[in-house]
């Protein structure tokens, strides 16, 4: 803003009568939320970008793709097994003559799913658990200590477990696939919230000592309200990092548990599904092991990328530059 | 430093107490019944007497200390037998497997040289390939090596081994017939040619692990030298006339590798986990390919166990990883 000489004419007459334009010029300046910079810096990230196309096409090809591809992945067309490239199934067919390109629309909704809700859980929890101990100094050490014990846990061979023990009773009581989903989500979202809490609970801690705070305690804030109004919106960029980043360890958990033989049921297809199932022909037929591999590691790699790209926008100490 | 060692090995204690008891606990809450191949014309009270023969008759608290008892009071004993040729433990009952009926930790040490080698190898050979491409990415930040190592290290983490190993196994296995795709563990080195057979079939599951480890290790490594290049104290260096290697290999990366040093010692166990998928790849005979084999056969005690010994090798590795970053940064205390 440029500083006009002092005019006392000038000042006088804008005191009173030129009060309304004086409010409505700032209107012209172009208003810029902290979300705007964040997008702004977030386009010149060149990898990120791409990632999000990538992603948002991945997403694309497993939610409308059904729509359009209208073979049923479950269907069982024996004398069309085994086939390779042709028209009436662009990636050929399987063992028992399921499409391919259905299935891999099929099983990559399943595997997002999963990657998308899991990550959800464990973000929730983590950054509940995260605020609370950074926020109430009671609750910081019990808490603290219970994210070192799930820290030190042996995570894959507990998800083992866990998968195995109790896939019967939950898939009586839930159905088969949505029991199996229930299970995994949970499972991978109970052991994987612990990075969120502690980045949380830091940010938090160094919140808590900054001025606003102080402002709003002094006029007698109390802790929900500090909680939603003043905290959690600051901490928002690293919950949202770490969110993006748990999708992809959730992906990568999923389809490894399904590898193990361990994840869906058999005749439901999921990525890591369609790789262990391929694996046992993958002499013959490489092509089926390919596809699956490469969307899981595709999916992962633009999901990193995204969370790479998001933490240098969310930076404020980059944003700038 | 060393009342912080001490205070946190008997932090220690408890958490590893609580995690077998989770472990215990969950395994207990399983529907799944050992007995549950014994034919069904088994009559009901010679089904009792097995059941009570696996020492499933108990409560569950009298079971989970005995098991704590015979994990830390009778194993050592009988391995101080093993190594000294004493008589401790007078054939106190060890923690016998119900699949093979064998002490689980005969079995234990039948399989850990197979995932030492390969794991172990696979770290060693990660670190070797990780920090050279970390120092130099580092040092020419934003170069098109910058770029290219940045990339590919990207996608190696992003890649699940069991994938990478598959397409491995697809390319040199099967199409070019370089190396066998499936580790025999029964081959003993002898001779030259031996050694040789084990060299290649250790090359594809090695590189797998290798390349996920080296991806993690380098992007530590390099911003951890970016952090350290912007220093007064480099600059200090080039002032007085230091050649421009020596202030790089020597200064600098002897202080980056500080926090390397406690990401590699911190992610050892997490590799013993990961390499469960890549034994089960290439049908490596090891720890992993054992716990799987034993969470499918209800084997309560190996499971157990082994899963107890991995959360002790994450608690170990953890300390050590503290201890190692404060014994190396002077600038750390932990009092």
């Amino acid at each position: 803003m440029t500083k006009a000489p002092f005019d006392p004419a000038a000042a006088t007459a804008a005191t009173p009568a030129a009060g309304a334009p004086a409010i409505t010029a700032p209107e012209a300046v172009v208003t810029r939320s902290q979300w705007s910079d964040v997008w702004r810096q977030f386009r010149r990230h060149r990898g990120a970008m791409v990632a999000l196309v990538l992603f948002v096409s991945v997403i694309l090809f497993v939610s409308v793709g059904p729509l359009l591809w209208r073979i049923d992945p479950t269907y069982v067309d024996i004398r069309a097994r085994n086939q390779g490239f042709s028209l009436a199934h662009p990636l050929g067919t399987d063992q028992l003559g399921r499409d391919l390109l259905a299935r891999l629309m099929a099983g990559g909704q399943v595997s997002i799913a999963v990657g998308l809700t899991a990550m959800i859980i464990a973000i929730l929890l983590g950054s509940l658990i995260g605020i609370l101990s950074g926020f109430f100094r009671r609750l910081d050490a019990p808490l603290m200590r219970m994210t070192e014990l799930f820290l030190a846990l042996p995570l894959l061979p507990l998800l083992l477990l866990m998968v195995t023990l109790f896939r019967e009773p939950l898939s009586q009581n839930f159905g088969s696939a949505f029991g199996i989903f229930l299970l995994i989500v949970t499972a991978i979202g109970a052991t994987s919230w612990m990075q969120a809490a502690r980045i949380v609970r830091g940010e938090v801690l160094g919140l808590k000592e900054r001025e606003f705070i102080l402002a709003a305690r002094s006029i007698g804030t109390p802790s929900h309200r500090m909680i939603l109004r003043h905290i959690l919106p600051n901490v928002l960029s690293p919950i949202m990092v770490a969110a993006t980043l748990g999708i992809a360890t959730a992906i990568i958990t999923e389809s490894a548990l399904s590898f193990l033989g361990l994840g869906f049921p058999p005749d439901f297809p999921t990525w890591g599904r369609l790789l262990f199932d391929a694996v046992d022909q993958m002499v013959l037929y490489p092509w089926r092991v390919i596809f699956p591999g490469v969307l899981i590691s595709l999916t992962v790699l633009c999901v990193n990328y995204i969370g790479d790209g998001l933490r240098d926008a969310m930076d404020p100490r980059i944003r700038g530059r | 430093m060393l009342t912080f060692t001490i205070r946190r090995l008997a932090l220690a204690i408890p958490t590893l107490l609580f995690i077998s008891l989770v472990i215990f606990l969950l395994l207990e809450a399983s529907p799944g019944d050992p007995l549950a191949d014994v034919p069904l014309t088994v009559p009901p009270e010679v089904r009792e007497r097995m059941r009570a023969a696996l020492g499933l008759g108990e409560p569950w608290p009298v079971r989970y200390l005995l098991w704590l008892k015979q994990f830390f009071w009778v194993e050592p004993l009988y391995f101080l037998d093993r190594s000294f040729g004493t008589d401790f433990a007078q054939g106190q009952q060890r923690i016998i497997s119900f699949q093979s009926r064998s002490p689980v930790f005969d079995v234990i040490a039948q399989r850990i040289p197979q995932t030492l080698t390969v794991v172990g190898m696979s770290y060693v050979v990660g670190i070797l390939i990780a920090v050279p491409i970390g120092i130099l990415s580092a040092y020419r930040q934003y170069s098109w090596f910058d770029q290219i190592g940045t990339f590919i290290s990207m996608i190696g983490f992003s890649m699940p081994t069991f994938f990478t190993g598959v397409v491995l196994i697809i390319v040199f296995g099967v199409n070019l017939q370089w190396f066998p795709s499936v580790y025999d563990t029964t081959l003993v080195v002898r001779d030259w040619d031996s050694f040789l057979a084990q060299a290649r079939q250790m090359v594809m599951p090695v590189t797998v692990l290798a390349l996920y480890n080296a991806a993690q290790i380098s992007r530590f490594m390099r911003s951890s030298m970016l952090d350290n290049l912007g220093q007064d104290y480099v600059r200090t260096a080039r002032a007085k006339g230091l050649p421009e290697r020596k202030v790089v290999l020597k200064h600098v990366l002897r202080n980056s590798l500080i926090p390397v040093v406690t990401v590699i010692a911190l992610g050892l166990p997490a590799v013993f986990g990961g390499a469960i998928i890549t034994e089960q790849v290439f049908k490596v005979n090891g720890l992993g390919q054992l716990l799987i084999s034993a969470i499918h056969g209800n084997d309560i005690p190996m499971v157990l166990t082994l899963t107890f010994i991995f959360a002790i090798l994450i608690v170990v590795f953890t300390l050590i990883a503290d201890i190692l970053y404060g014994v190396l940064d002077p600038r750390i205390r932990y009092d």
